[in-house]
């Protein structure tokens, strides 16, 4: 892996500690599976989701809210499944 | 050696949640250039997970009176805590809630436009009498409004974020004056001193050192690591509160609310075991009645699943509509972290540790204090702690809940107010930085970069949270405290030659990690020998040896336990301070019986 995306990838799983332990616990699996092996869709997807609230993610992921955002569906989809 | 570079300010606060963003306020409204290093965004910092609400005698719905509220939270802290920190944090309440909704926080309202209040378990009336309405909220994200409120305060007073940094350790020097802190950038790896004139502690808790625990992974006890590390005693570690319903497993949070609406919890044979433990209040019992039930029955092989390890939290005689309506979130907790749709079927639950009633020792001002020349608390000059970390001590051996956003309020607004006052009565000029103790951070860092052959991160934490788990948990056993005694100073040989594989500088996760361990192995042997010590039961510290009897009600022992405990890291050694029995103004909350 290249310099600069270990140091992409590093940024993504930091911002992926939050403030609710649930959503520690869902991107620990989420890591846990895909390891590094993370495509740049799914990089640029990640990413704009971790900018979101805590609650409004959680919200999300859990399943009681949907979005009609077709890059952030996909990944929330995934999240849900882990 | 690694490089550094120095950075000057009159102020650095370590921690962006509740206490640290209060004390900012207070430090930049005076005009004093105030840094504000945070791991993370400051709104994603731990107090966004806090939903109850935040104590404050309003009196907004029926009579109430700071003096009872002190009553509440003495009796709650089992004696333990401070009386005139305490008379302090419930007089100022009403006050630092107001200034909040002044800085914009949507607190709940009542039809007359005051703030809504509602009841929470330990909060009372009249000392003691009867339930009384305290609790203020903002829907169920009052520790999020209240993070954006007070960001939004410090962003127009020109306080100065660093966001993701990591800091390192204190920087003291030999005339045991705090003058800043050593951080790390973690976008580029770099380390800086941030030199200081006031350095302010607001860096959490420390639940990550259990196995089950209600807190996020950020929790890990950074500001207690780097005192502890500096020669300054924790207070009082053996003192942690467990939540009774914490999913097996995960330990994310089931709230009371659960019982409160009929949640039952039932044994392997299906009993509602509560009845002979609280034959009254049964399900609905405080925290630590229940907690200690659930493990009885663990421990006397009544828990279910192929381990027996848990109970289970039955609502599945509750009508569908009335769970998704009253208990929004609990359906989809289940599902994602237990498996299970507990609208069918009962969900598995074990006692957590939710909240750590220990910490770095401060006074109601907010300023460290250590014993010194005969003086048990002796004002460390230029350091301060305030919220989780700190320990003024307002919740002695117990918490109540919704005191712990009051404190952050309370405390880190006094932390800021004295640091102020000091910073207007000081000297101009920094003093010189010490190089030994910065050299030793250095040092710490090198030998995590260089280590070979050493222990894996990952597997030492975890013997570390298993450790706690097994030997200092809920209820505590003298041989297994002795034993813990022992295994915990082993894991801490592990932590010291931990060993990461990846060396690169920006966002290296994996030594962020290892330097958080650091920190937590710190936590985790101060409760362990504070513990072990400790030969009564008093609030949350339990011990099967020191059983209910007509002499000793609930195993409190106060002719020879009426005291704090104060670790100190070099030799592993104990020492004790009296508890501060006399309030500011008013008369002596009586020692009793706590009963509910
Ligand atoms: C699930 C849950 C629900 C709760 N509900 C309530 C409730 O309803 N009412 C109540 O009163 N209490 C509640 N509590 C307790 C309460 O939320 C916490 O005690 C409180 O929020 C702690 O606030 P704090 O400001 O001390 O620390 P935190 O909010 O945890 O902030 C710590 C800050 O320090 C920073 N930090 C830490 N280490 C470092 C470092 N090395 N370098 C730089 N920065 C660092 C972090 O980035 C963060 O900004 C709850 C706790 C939990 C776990």
């Amino acid at each position: 892996m290249d310099e600069a995306k270990r140091a992409r990838l590093g940024k993504l799983r930091w911002h992926c500690r939050r403030a609710l332990l649930e959503l520690d616990l869902v991107f620990q699996r989420f890591w846990e599976g895909t390891g590094d092996e993370i495509d740049e869709e799914t990089e640029a997807a990640l990413a704009r989701l971790l900018e979101m609230e805590d609650h409004d993610l959680w919200d999300l992921v859990s399943g009681r809210r949907d979005t009609a955002d077709p890059q952030l569906n996909g990944m929330v989809e995934r999240l849900r499944r882990i | 050696m690694l490089n550094y570079t120095v950075r000057k300010f009159d102020a650095v606060i370590v921690g962006a949640g509740g206490a640290g963003l209060r004390a900012a306020i207070q430090l930049s409204e005076a005009g004093f250039k105030t840094a504000v290093l945070t791991k993370v965004f400051p709104t994603r910092s731990h107090t966004v997970a806090a939903q109850g609400g935040v104590a404050a005698s309003l009196g907004n719905s029926e009579e109430d009176h700071w003096h009872w509220h002190m009553y509440d939270t003495v009796k709650g802290s089992d004696w333990l805590g401070d009386q005139d920190a305490i008379e302090f944090m419930c007089r100022k309440a009403n006050e630092c809630v107001i200034e909040l909704e002044h800085y914009g926080m949507p607190f709940d309202r009542l039809d007359n436009g005051r703030i809504y209040q509602r009841p929470f378990g330990g909060h009372m009336s009249n000392f003691g009498e009867k339930p009384v309405r305290r609790s203020c909220a903002a829907a169920d994200r009052t520790g999020h409004a209240m993070l954006h409120a007070m960001y939004q305060r410090n962003v127009k007073v020109n306080t100065q974020f660093f966001v993701e940094w990591q800091a390192l350790d204190l920087v003291r020097d030999a005339d045991g004056d705090v003058l800043g802190v050593t951080a790390m950038d973690m976008e580029t790896g770099e380390i800086v001193v941030f030199h200081a004139k006031a350095t302010i502690f607001a860096t959490g808790g420390a639940g990550r050192i259990f196995y089950s625990s209600t807190n996020a992974f950020i929790n890990t006890g950074d500001g207690l690591g780097m005192a502890a590390r500096a020669g300054i005693p924790l207070e009082d570690m053996e003192f942690w509160q467990f939540h009774p319903t914490g999913v097996a497993g995960a330990g994310v949070l089931i709230t009371e609310g659960v019982r409160g609406e009929g949640g039952i919890l039932r044994n392997s044979a299906g009993e509602r075991f509560m009845e002979r433990y609280a034959p009254n209040a049964k399900d609905l019992a405080s925290r630590d009645v229940v907690s200690r039930a659930m493990v009885t029955e663990i421990n006397e092989g009544r828990g279910c699943g192929p381990n027996k390890d848990f109970v289970l939290l039955d609502i599945t005689h509750l009508d569908p509509a009335t769970i998704l309506k009253r208990l929004p979130g609990i359906r989809e907790i289940g599902i994602q972290f237990a498996g299970v749709d507990c609208i069918k079927e009962p969900l598995p639950v074990v006692p957590t540790c939710h909240y750590q009633m220990g910490g770095i020792p401060t006074n109601y001002r907010g300023e460290v204090v250590v014993p010194k020349d005969g003086d048990p608390n002796a004002v460390v000059r230029g350091f301060y702690a305030a919220g989780e970390c700190a320990c003024a001590s307002v919740h002695g051996a117990n918490r109540l809940g919704t005191n712990s956003l009051l404190d952050l309020l309370v405390f880190g607004k006094s932390a800021g107010e004295t640091a102020v006052e000091n910073l207007k009565a000081g000297n101009k000029a920094h003093k010189d930085l010490p190089q030994e103790s910065i050299d030793r951070t250095l040092a710490r860092v090198n030998r995590l970069n260089t280590q070979t052959g050493g222990a894996n991160v990952h597997e030492t934490r975890l013997a570390m949270q298993r450790t706690m788990q097994a030997h200092c948990g809920v209820f505590r056993f003298k041989d297994m405290l002795e034993q813990g005694v022992a295994k915990i100073l082993d894991v801490q040989e592990q932590v010291r030659r931990t060993e990461i594989k990846d060396k690169s500088q920006v966002f290296n996760t994996a030594r962020i990690e290892a330097l958080e361990l650091d920190n937590l192995i710190e936590v985790a042997v101060a409760t362990m020998v504070s513990a072990e010590a400790r030969k009564e039961s008093r609030g949350a510290h339990v011990r099967d040896d020191a059983p209910d009897t007509a002499e000793r009600p609930n195993g409190r022992d106060d002719q020879n336990w009426l005291k704090h405990t104060l670790w100190y890291r070099e030799g592993n050694r104990l020492d004790y301070k009296p508890v501060n029995l006399k309030p500011m103004s008013v008369e002596t909350i009586a020692l009793k019986k706590r009963a509910y």
